[in-house]
């Protein structure tokens, strides 16, 4: 997919191609420095990015490592549909992880909750897929600015076995020279897009002209009011409470996860243009749609210790 | 979509760049909050988050009646509990005109290797003082910090200036007190601000400073030039990642760090001098007609030149030095002493080689800029240091060049980063000294005995046995034929290394020194028995990197201490109990068991004899002897 439809490189303003080049030279810095990485693609706007960028990293050559996307069973149709196109395109090698206990034991966000969900069929289950393939590397497309355990993690994040981060004892990482050393069962987090912004995300994907879930699009769907969010009924797994009904509402999603448990917001924005405008209005994070990290105080912190990316 | 279909909010933010600063101060100077009213005061505090702040104000915060902006920064549990900032976090805000990144870093003397962290990469700092307090130590150590950083660029701001009733003669007597120091140490902009961050004045609007005509901080930092990228410095590029894709294809991606280049230019390999022209700059956008300082491109050459990663591709104009040996100002990050002629790894540019540090010629006094006899760095000690490399190395003074002259430390064991350096000069001294060819090598003299020569590394505990097995294995060579030579630590220490005690450091040298010697007879052909406690890993992995792969034989002589107590054959730990002995291995100094060696001997399982025999039997596996 060499790409001689992109807007020429003077497009980009300065900062998205100090950022662009950022990221590029942290993937090829895996590529070179580990013997079996694998990037986490979560289908999101951010992998979207991440992946763009790692095509262009690598440029002429194949994407030297697989990507890997950890499936809770519970993400929207749009995404999986997406997700796959995606791979075609871009000719990608994909692995996906389900944690078929998980399923057995009858885990999802309905029957257990957000947080057993959460820990069982993403955090637990992405360490069982590291495990199981062997990987001494994987990209996360986590950006600092989401939330302020974040703001705190290095680009090159080091795991203990056991996928362990700890907060305090983290390396120090000086200019661009980041230590990628580690030992039989350690492993690095690998974070290209610390430094992005969510509208620098956006702002790129309108430049790059970069496909992206059309749920991040204003469209009549069906819709029902739960916990101060609106909660898309995407299939018949949820229950409706006494009296309670699905109703098409204008709404888009500012970010996507397992459907039960992230909320859209009501929005006519239907083009990036659109969403750019909306967020210079924006009041509201990007995360307060995810009814995960609410859970309890330092609740990203104590996941991330615990493995989540 | 092009830009051209793109609306208003895009091209509003066509021509923004990026300014990364550091925030620094000490711990009640209010860093947080500034940073805090920043984001707030320019909306792009969001209103959950808010809300979130005013939970976590009512439970940790540390202003009375006031939402606390310092707890929306400071990210940690444990730092929000203590209400202190540990470790450096990156925030981020834009306006019309700019991208910022803020590294926010803690400002105890503790933390000086964070506060490195958050200067390496920036290019401003913002130096808070404390209007009623004024210059203080601390003031004095960020900004040798951040000179020594190579940061050009200083906002001296003065804060709390409504605690002094907003006083011109407070601020100007601060500035004036500040100056002079700040000249010193070669910045090049020193802008002093007087400010309240609690309250915002000169934040992003005026404030209630009526005698300050000056642009408030945002103003500032929206339009202050900075060096940004270095165009116009000599070109430089380390080869990250060979891409090879096919045998047609061979390029070199990497990110340009400083210069300009374009096809045709001629370039050469620093360390080989070899020398080609650019063929081709290649993204993934197409062939390019010119890269610059910042650009990540992969490149081809019209020759075929033998190039690897961590090689740099420098204009034949203007080279760097190429030295295994330099001086630089190095920070030490780590718990453990630094150790001087310990191997550690270095990072230097795309290139990873050992690293030595041969001598330390003084320490900075970061408070007083002092310089102190030392024989070693401790955690947060900034040193001036000679080093000697594995390799010779290409580099520029970290003055003249950021990513060329810069080097980060890392432990050989721990794999932790230990130090960051910044290379003041090379060392030519060893120069003249080269390599005498000979004519006949190791494999040669090894084959006329019949066997190949190897390092059988003995390590562990005093009263282990190492000992006396390495001396059975010695007697059952010799009975076979074989060549060989027996080093014991215990008779080395009355020669050789007769001048060395039991310090870290003295073991370290006694090590590097035997070492040094069981490599010369491996080079004569002989198997080398060596018998060491060798108590730390790094040294025994030094140890192998002397001789080739297959060469060393590392045997862990485990016998638990409580054992080698009881057997105490030499009466040492009696000492070592009644306090007669210091820094005596496995009782008062550490003893790094080895995680992976070639061969474990439980002592406890079976007599001498047989671990005797198990030695012997994984030499002839390994073919360094052949079956008898």
């Amino acid at each position: 997919m060499q790409g001689g439809t992109n807007p020429p490189r003077e497009a980009l303003p300065g900062h998205l191609k100090r950022l662009e080049a950022e990221s590029i030279e942290i993937m090829r810095e895996v590529a070179a420095e580990f013997s079996k990485p694998v990037m986490l693609y979560s289908i999101g706007k951010d992998s979207s990015v991440m992946l763009h960028l790692a095509v262009k990293a690598f440029h002429p050559a194949p994407l030297p490592f697989p990507l890997m996307h950890v499936d809770t069973t519970w993400k929207f149709r749009e995404m999986i549909a997406f997700r796959d196109r995606t791979v075609e395109r871009v000719g990608a090698n994909l692995i996906v992880y389900v944690n078929r206990e998980g399923v057995e034991r009858g885990i999802g966000p309905i029957a257990s909750g957000s947080s057993l969900h959460t820990h069982v069929m993403k955090t637990e289950a992405l360490k069982q897929a590291l495990d199981l393939h062997g990987f001494d590397a994987a990209f996360g497309g986590a950006r600092r600015d989401e939330e302020k355990s974040r703001a705190k993690e290095r680009i090159f994040s080091f795991r203990s076995p056991g996928h362990i981060w700890d907060p305090r004892n983290q390396r120090p990482e000086l200019w661009n020279l980041f230590n990628t050393r580690i030992n039989a069962g350690e492993s690095i987090r690998v974070f290209p897009l610390s430094n992005w912004t969510e509208l620098d995300i956006w702002h790129y994907i309108m430049l790059e002209n970069i496909p992206v879930v059309p749920l991040y699009f204003a469209k009549p769907r069906p819709v029902v009011r739960r916990a101060g969010t609106w909660i898309m009924v995407d299939d018949e797994r949820l229950p409706m409470e006494p009296g309670e009904a699905p109703e098409m509402r204008l709404v888009r999603f500012r970010t996507l996860g397992c459907y039960p448990l992230t909320g859209a917001i009501e929005s006519d924005a239907t083009t990036l243009d659109d969403i750019l405008a909306e967020m210079r209005t924006a009041r509201v994070s990007e995360r307060q749609g995810r009814l995960i990290d609410s859970d309890e105080a330092s609740s990203m912190e104590k996941k991330k210790r615990e493995g989540y990316f | 979509m092009a830009l051209a279909v793109a609306g208003k909010v895009a091209a509003e933010m066509a021509t923004k760049d990026l300014l990364r600063f550091i925030t620094c101060g000490s711990v009640d100077d209010g860093k947080s909050t500034l940073i805090g009213r920043l984001l707030h005061d320019s909306k792009l505090i969001f209103d959950d988050q808010l809300s979130a702040l005013v939970r976590d104000s009512e439970r940790h915060g540390t202003v009375e009646d006031d939402i606390d902006f310092a707890l929306l920064v400071d990210g940690l549990e444990a730092e929000r509990e203590q209400g202190i900032t540990i470790d450096v976090a990156y925030r981020f805000f834009a306006t019309a005109r700019r991208s910022f990144i803020v590294a926010d870093t803690p400002g105890h003397e503790q933390y000086t290797r964070n506060m490195a962290t958050g200067a390496s990469n920036a290019d401003l700092a913002i130096i808070l003082v404390d209007a009623r307090k004024g210059v203080l130590v601390q003031t004095r150590r960020h900004s040798l910090i951040c000179s020594l950083l190579g940061i050009r660029h200083v906002v001296l701001a003065v804060n709390k200036m409504d605690l002094v009733g907003y006083d011109q003669g407070t601020f100007d007597r601060i500035v004036a007190e500040y100056l002079p120091f700040g000249v010193q140490l070669g910045f090049k902009s020193i802008v002093p601000l007087p400010i309240s961050a609690r309250f915002g004045d000169n934040v992003i609007r005026a404030g209630n400073t009526p005698w300050y005509t000056g642009p408030s901080l945002l103003d500032y930092l929206e339009q202050v030039e900075v060096e940004g990228e270095a165009f116009d410095q000599p070109f430089r590029f380390p080869v990250q990642w060979v891409n090879r894709p096919n045998l047609d294809f061979r390029g070199y991606a990497g990110t340009v760090v400083s210069g300009t280049i374009g096809p045709g230019d001629p370039v050469v390999v620093a360390s080989s001098g070899k020398t080609s022209r650019i063929r081709e700059l290649l993204t993934y956008e197409g062939p390019q007609t010119s890269a610059r300082a910042g650009d990540a491109i992969t490149i081809t050459l019209t020759d075929e030149v033998d190039i690897a990663r961590g090689d740099l591709l420098v204009t034949p104009q203007s080279r760097p030095e190429v030295s295994d040996q330099f001086a630089a100002h190095v920070i030490w990050m780590s718990d453990h002493d630094l150790v001087p002629g310990r191997s550690y790894l270095a990072r230097i540019g795309t290139r990873t080689t050992a690293v030595t540090v041969t001598g330390i010629k003084y320490k900075v006094d970061v408070n007083t800029r002092e310089h102190l006899a030392t024989h070693t760095l401790g955690l947060n000690d900034i040193g001036v240091c000679n080093l000697a490399t594995g390799m010779p190395v290409a580099f520029d003074p970290y003055r003249e060049n950021r990513r060329t002259g810069s080097f980060i430390i890392i432990d050989r064991f721990t794999n932790h980063t230990v130090g960051a350096g910044m290379i003041d000069f090379g060392l030519r001294r060893g120069t003249n000294l080269h390599w005498q060819p000979l004519l006949i090598g190791k494999a040669e003299r090894s084959a006329i005995k019949r066997q190949r020569a190897a390092i059988v590394w003995f390590t562990g505990l005093s009263g282990s046995g190492k000992s006396t097995i390495a001396n059975i294995v010695e007697q059952r060579l010799h009975a076979m034929g074989h060549h060989t030579m027996l080093l014991d630590g215990d008779n080395v220490r009355h020669g050789l290394n007769r001048d060395l005690g039991f310090t870290e450091a003295d073991r370290v040298e006694n090590i590097r020194r035997s070492g040094e010697v069981a490599k010369l007879m491996t080079e004569a052909g002989l198997i080398v028995l060596c018998s060491f406690i060798s108590p730390y890993a790094a040294e025994r992995i030094a140890v192998r990197n002397l001789v080739g792969e297959g060469e060393f034989v590392e045997v862990f002589v485990d016998t638990p201490l409580e054992e080698c107590m009881r057997r105490d054959s030499k009466g040492l730990y009696a000492k070592a109990r009644a306090g007669k002995i210091k820094n005596f291995t496995g009782f008062d100094a550490p003893y790094e068991a080895p995680e992976t060696p070639e061969i474990h001997l439980r002592t406890l399982e079976a007599p001498a004899e047989a671990m005797a025999d198990m030695v012997i039997g994984e030499l002839t596996r390994r073919q360094i002897i052949s079956p008898h």
